[in-house]
């Protein structure tokens, strides 16, 4: 008994040490926040379009009757990770049959405008957020940030951050896993 | 002199942490101002995570206590603000979590460690005799025979 007391900070090391090394690998981010919005409906927005943009706003319920999957990508002509990640969103757009959803993110529709024109539009509806209060109902903490809408209507995935790179990989996987 | 210089240099450190909250966001009525603000220290801002949005610079901290000033305006609850807040951005937004089922282990474990601490220093209290030894304490039998036997192994004493 007495020797097995002797054993205890061998076992408390190997317990700190397990939890050090599961905090440590698998290229976890302690700072990604879960979203409450996964499984969840899209919250009811209703998003006029961008003044001097040909590109229809949206509501939710226009969102719910579109086909397929669908990418909600909130985005500013001010964020240069936005600029980094469309076309990357724009051939996946293309590529594989996804409707993108723009979310202006609190931008003056001139610098949005001509943001639009000079990389593309690939969005089937953008909606103006000026005041950022459709940001908030999002949950979003910064742009851009993508979210995967199923067919249903039903928030699958949170993307916070490009999609570029080790992202793209990463949303790849999230797209699968949706589609199956 | 160089007192008067380290105090100085020690108010400005503090103030830079100061007062994020700008003039224009600030009600006319300060009931609900400080309202406002009791709530704002409460809720943490999602782009900074470690810092309440009342001391926040970032731009949805902003939007947030404008928007928790707005519904105050508006006469919710502040409640009805938090019940708010939690629907969009989850618990997390909380500094601090509601006592809950998935939050039962945060809560109640530092009691059950506690607990767990106060059985062993029970246990180990009461194996101990009861009295300490004193002048009137004798050895038993078997302890005076191996006294004895140690004794006369060891002839160096």
């Amino acid at each position: 008994m007495k020797r097995l007391l002797f054993a205890l900070p061998l076992l408390l090391a190997l317990i700190i040490g397990g939890f050090a090394i599961w905090g440590l690998s698998g290229g976890r981010d302690p700072s990604a926040l879960p979203s409450v919005l996964i499984s969840q409906p899209v919250p009811q927005l209703d998003l006029g379009p961008v003044e001097g943009v040909a590109t229809p706003g949206f509501t939710t319920d226009d969102l719910v009757e579109m086909d397929g999957i669908k990418l909600l990508n909130v985005f500013a002509s001010w964020c240069g990770p936005c600029r980094a990640e469309h076309p990357n969103l724009t051939r996946l757009g293309a590529e594989e049959g996804l409707t993108l959803i723009g979310v202006n993110y609190k931008d003056k529709p001139e610098a949005a405008a001509k943001w639009l024109d000079e990389l593309g539009n690939p969005y089937a509806a953008i909606g103006s957020d000026f005041s950022g209060r459709a940001g908030i109902d999002l949950g979003i903490s910064g742009v851009p940030e993508t979210f995967i809408i199923d067919a249903e209507g039903v928030i699958r995935h949170r993307f916070a951050g490009p999609v570029v790179g080790d992202g793209l990989r990463r949303f790849m996987e999230a797209l699968d896993e949706v589609r199956q | 002199m160089i007192r008067a210089g380290i105090l100085a240099l020690g108010i400005a450190a503090l103030s830079t942490a100061a007062f994020a909250v700008e003039p224009d966001e600030v009600l006319s009525d300060p009931v609900l101002e400080d309202r406002a603000r009791a709530i704002s220290a409460n809720v943490r801002c999602v782009v900074c995570q470690n810092e309440p949005i009342d001391s926040s610079n970032a731009g949805v901290a902003r939007d947030l206590r404008v928007l928790i000033r707005e519904r105050l305006v508006a006469g919710d609850t502040d409640q009805e603000i938090y019940d708010f807040l939690v629907l969009r951005y989850g618990d997390f937004v909380l500094f601090k979590p509601p006592f809950k089922p998935s939050t039962y282990a945060l809560w109640l474990s530092p009691f059950a460690i506690l607990l767990i601490g106060g059985v062993a220093v029970a246990v180990s209290l009461s194996r101990r005799p009861r009295k300490p030894a004193s002048k009137d304490t004798h050895l038993s039998a078997e302890e005076e025979t191996d006294l004895a036997k140690l004794m006369k192994e060891d002839t160096s004493l």
